[in-house]
């Protein structure tokens, strides 16, 4: 389990009730219920789709269509999934599941989020016609494939059954699908929505705990105002009067600002000022585990990295990278280094899973792995690894190099793509010809959404994220295996025995997990990551 | 002189067409699939990605969308940016605060430049020239990045003088710190043209006659040798203005302006053709205007050249 984070998350909580209870007996408020201020300023970028759930699938935008809109569960600040728009999400079979809604509950234009709010839009999403990002997110209910090849305009999988009850087929049975109808793409849309979705995606109407504060409230490049949106009736109940967030090119004016008291709650710290953030700002740096995966994948189809020989080399690379010096000295400490390959902040997590000191570092036993290995087959060429210039790459990649070559003694080189746009076609089109850079985080909190999308023979070839097209039928069902449990906690077991398998196999080396890192201003508290490492707006309290 | 304009308009037409088309095909060659992009490192759903190609016509040839782009923008369409928005609204957006920034530099390093080289070019030798010259090299030596970070470390995060970034606030105010940083490798130029001019015309014959005839020191400096002196800092100034739009990226980075720059930069990350090639089209003819103004401020500032 997550013992760290619990901890701190309890903390928090202590402090958070310490704190209101401080403000109820200054102030003298009933209740202390309505909060009083100035709205809480964060950093963001300027969303790159219109602002509609499943056009959504970047940080910049995914932030803010988070606060605007409510799914049928939501996620607390440590992972667990609760009760958002829905009353119940139950299944006899875990297949057929029923959604029943709470009564009475609106968007923010007094549209009612009923059944058939859900059900259209998730019917309108699917459809390929409409051209949405997130698309594939409803293959998992039955009509999928239907209305993917066009034989259906509509998921046969979902029915409404009254005006707050629906119901959801599954293409398989998953028990705990209701984790993943958190994801913002199952958010529902108002009827009039569909009148003119353009118009629509510019000036979204949700029934999120916010709403745009006013018709021009998406101010673009420059910012989003959000107000509370008075019309919510769930649990994440704003506890500031607004939050805007303000679009920024360079994270280092964000830092000028937040240095200057100009802005609220800061998520990233630029690289340039990773060595003095702490010192520089005291109690007001963030730095703590975050659920960003990071790893480089070597496809086997790569010479000398298939079969027995390949096995070796894997383990040889591995245990030549000396994780905690990079993380130290390059990062300033703001990696962890892996310990598997999901993240620390996901329910389940273990720091001890059998075969993992493949992810220490040991140089004479790395050596012994490529000897061996060169016995099978010598070693010929270079060892390469592809990244992105346009992120901030070059250095660590670098450095992980550097610490192969010289425990090694291989010839190493970086092998840098202009944008992430270049590198992303030829991994996608499988004609790169070295090892290359990846990263994971998950999109609803589990450590199947780290395995199942990047390791399974299902999403080999083009069908998922598997980019090193790793297939191993032995790892395939041990992830079937923890999907049939019920309970969550046996269910982690059972993917972590699943990753056991990686560790062996190792499709992608681990590397480190990235870490929270950011800053609050003096006039914030409460100030919460959440397990997907986005600060959670609506906690966040500001003094006027 | 109305001929001579419209001869020089109607060659606006081929370097037009000329430019958006190598604009275009840049964009074009650009590596990688933007589409692709857009997912991410989430697998690419087929027939959503079909759609998205043929919405934004990157299922046709490249000249074929040239030709789509250019079709649009003679009926005011420029095409629509991946984010759904007409491309037409993000140039309305942007371009007044990049225009605002530049003409804001253009007076600084105008004002800045021609007085203090003047002055400079005057007391040639002196102290004052001394240290206009020390400072005009420092300023051209000292990268834009470097002078920014600095300025906005110094005077808005410890002094609190001026606003750290701009964001919302477009106000002139705000906009003072990044118009200095943008202007300040200009009025190095600036200063160093006009000093050399004034320097030079100071010694010139016409300006010994006008001194023998009996003129005023400042009638003679203000008629004869600034005059003269004009003609290549105007020329400086007119191509600057191009420059300083187009040019502000980084100035734009580290105030956090919401200008041009910014956009070109992340349409040309994006691969969006339609969006770089109307922003840079844009540039395109303030860069030909500017220079046909530039042009016609010649004849005004010396009757001797003539407009055919």
């Amino acid at each position: 389990m997550t013992f760290r984070r619990k901890g701190a998350a309890m903390m928090a909580a202590a402090l958070a009730v310490a704190l209101s209870l401080g403000a109820c007996s200054q102030g003298g408020t009933d209740g202390g219920d309505a909060p009083t201020g100035s709205p809480v300023l964060m950093n963001g970028t300027e969303p790159q789709n219109p602002l509609i759930p499943t056009s959504t699938n970047e940080v910049g935008g995914g932030r803010i269509i988070d606060n605007l809109f409510a799914r049928l569960v939501y996620y607390t600040a440590d992972g667990e999934t609760k009760m958002d728009m829905a009353e119940s999400v139950t299944s006899d079979d875990d297949q057929v599941w029923t959604a029943k809604l709470k009564a009475g509950q609106v968007f923010s234009n007094d549209e009612p989020v009923d059944a058939a709010a859900f059900v259209d839009a998730w019917n309108w999403a699917a459809n390929p016609a409409n051209a949405q990002l997130n698309a594939s997110w409803f293959s998992i209910i039955e009509g999928y494939e239907d209305v993917q090849d066009g034989t259906a305009d509509t998921l046969s999988g979902l029915e409404v059954v009254d005006e707050t009850t629906f119901t959801i087929t599954l293409v398989a049975p998953d028990p705990n699908a209701v984790i993943q109808l958190g994801y913002s793409a199952y958010s529902p849309l108002p009827k009039s929505a569909f009148d003119d979705i353009a118009a629509y995606g510019q000036n979204p109407i949700g029934n999120g705990p916010y709403k745009l504060a006013s018709d021009d409230a998406w101010q673009h490049d420059v910012q989003i105002e959000l107000v509370p949106n008075d019309k919510y009736t769930g649990d994440r109940q704003p506890k500031n009067v607004g939050v805007t967030y303000v679009f920024y090119q360079d994270n280092k004016a964000a830092y000028n600002d937040i240095l200057a008291d100009n802005l609220d709650v800061l998520d990233q710290i630029p690289n340039d000022f990773m060595e003095s953030f702490v010192a520089e700002l005291g109690d007001r740096a963030v730095n703590e585990t975050g659920s960003l995966f990071q790893s480089f994948t070597i496809p086997s189809r790569l010479e000398h990295f298939d079969g027995d020989e390949g096995a070796l080399r894997r383990q040889a690379l591995s245990l030549a990278i000396n994780r905690q010096e990079i993380c130290d000295t390059v990062f300033a400490g703001s990696r962890t280094p892996a310990k598997e390959f999901s993240s620390p902040l996901m329910p389940g997590w273990s720091d001890s899973i059998p075969g993992n000191a493949i992810l220490g570092y040991d140089p004479t036993e790395a050596q012994r792995l490529w000897a061996a290995a060169d016995a099978i087959s010598p070693w010929t060429g270079q060892f390469k690894i592809a990244y992105n210039a346009d992120g901030p790459h070059a250095e660590w990649v670098q450095a992980v190099l550097n610490s192969i070559h010289n425990t090694l003694g291989i010839e190493t080189a970086p092998d840098p793509y202009p944008t992430f746009q270049a590198s992303r076609t030829v991994i996608t089109d499988r004609t790169i010809q070295s090892a290359f850079r990846t990263g994971w985080q998950a999109d609803y909190p589990s450590i199947y959404n780290y395995l199942a999308p990047l390791y399974s023979s299902a999403a080999a070839d083009g069908q998922g994220s598997n980019d090193g097209d790793y297939k191993n039928p032995q790892f395939d069902a041990e992830l079937a295996a923890g999907l049939s449990e019920t309970d969550m906690a046996d269910a982690a077991v059972q993917f972590n025995k699943a990753q056991e398998i990686l560790l062996r196999d190792l499709p992608a080396i681990p590397l480190w997990y990235q870490n929270i890192i950011g800053a609050k201003s003096t006039n914030v508290s409460n100030v919460l990551f959440g397990w997907d490492t986005v600060p959670i707006a609506y906690l966040i309290e500001k003094a006027a | 002189m109305g001929w001579y304009i419209g001869k020089r308009v109607l060659q606006m037409v081929p370097v037009f067409i000329g430019a958006t088309l190598l604009v275009y095909a840049m964009v074009f060659l650009v590596p990688g699939d933007p589409i692709q992009a857009m997912f991410g490192e989430r697998a690419v759903n087929p027939n959503v990605a079909a759609q998205i190609r043929q919405q934004y016509h990157l299922d046709q040839p490249f000249i074929n969308q040239y030709l789509i782009w250019l079709g649009g923008i003679f009926q005011g369409d420029f095409g629509t940016s991946f984010s759904g928005r007409p491309v037409i609204d993000e140039i309305a957006q942007v371009y007044p605060t990049t225009v605002r920034l530049a003409l804001m530099a253009l007076v600084l390093e105008a004002v800045l430049g021609v007085v203090l080289g003047a002055v400079a070019g005057l007391r040639r030798g002196r102290w004052f020239d001394s240290t206009a010259l020390v400072l005009s090299l420092l300023l051209i030596a000292v990268p834009t990045f470097v002078m920014g970070f600095l300025l906005q470390a110094v005077v808005g995060v410890k002094l609190k003088w001026l606003p750290v970034t701009v964001g919302a606030d477009v106000s002139l105010r705000s906009l003072l710190m990044p118009a200095f940083v943008l202007a300040s490798v200009s009025i190095a130029y600036v200063l160093r043209l006009t000093r050399t001019s004034v320097a030079e015309n100071a010694q010139a014959d016409f300006v010994r006659t006008a001194r023998a005839k009996g003129l005023g020191a400042g009638q003679v400096v203000r008629r004869h040798i600034l005059r003269n002196s004009l003609i290549p800092v105007v020329t400086f100034l007119g191509v600057d203005l191009g420059a300083l739009m187009g040019g502000a990226i980084v100035t734009e980075g580290i105030f956090n302006i919401p200008g041009v720059g910014n956009k070109l930069f992340q349409a040309i990350i994006r691969g969006q053709g339609p969006t770089v090639v109307s922003l840079v089209t844009i540039l395109v003819l303030v860069f030909m205007l500017t220079s046909l103004i530039v042009d016609l401020l010649y004849a005004a500032l010396d009757p001797r050249i003539r407009l055919v």
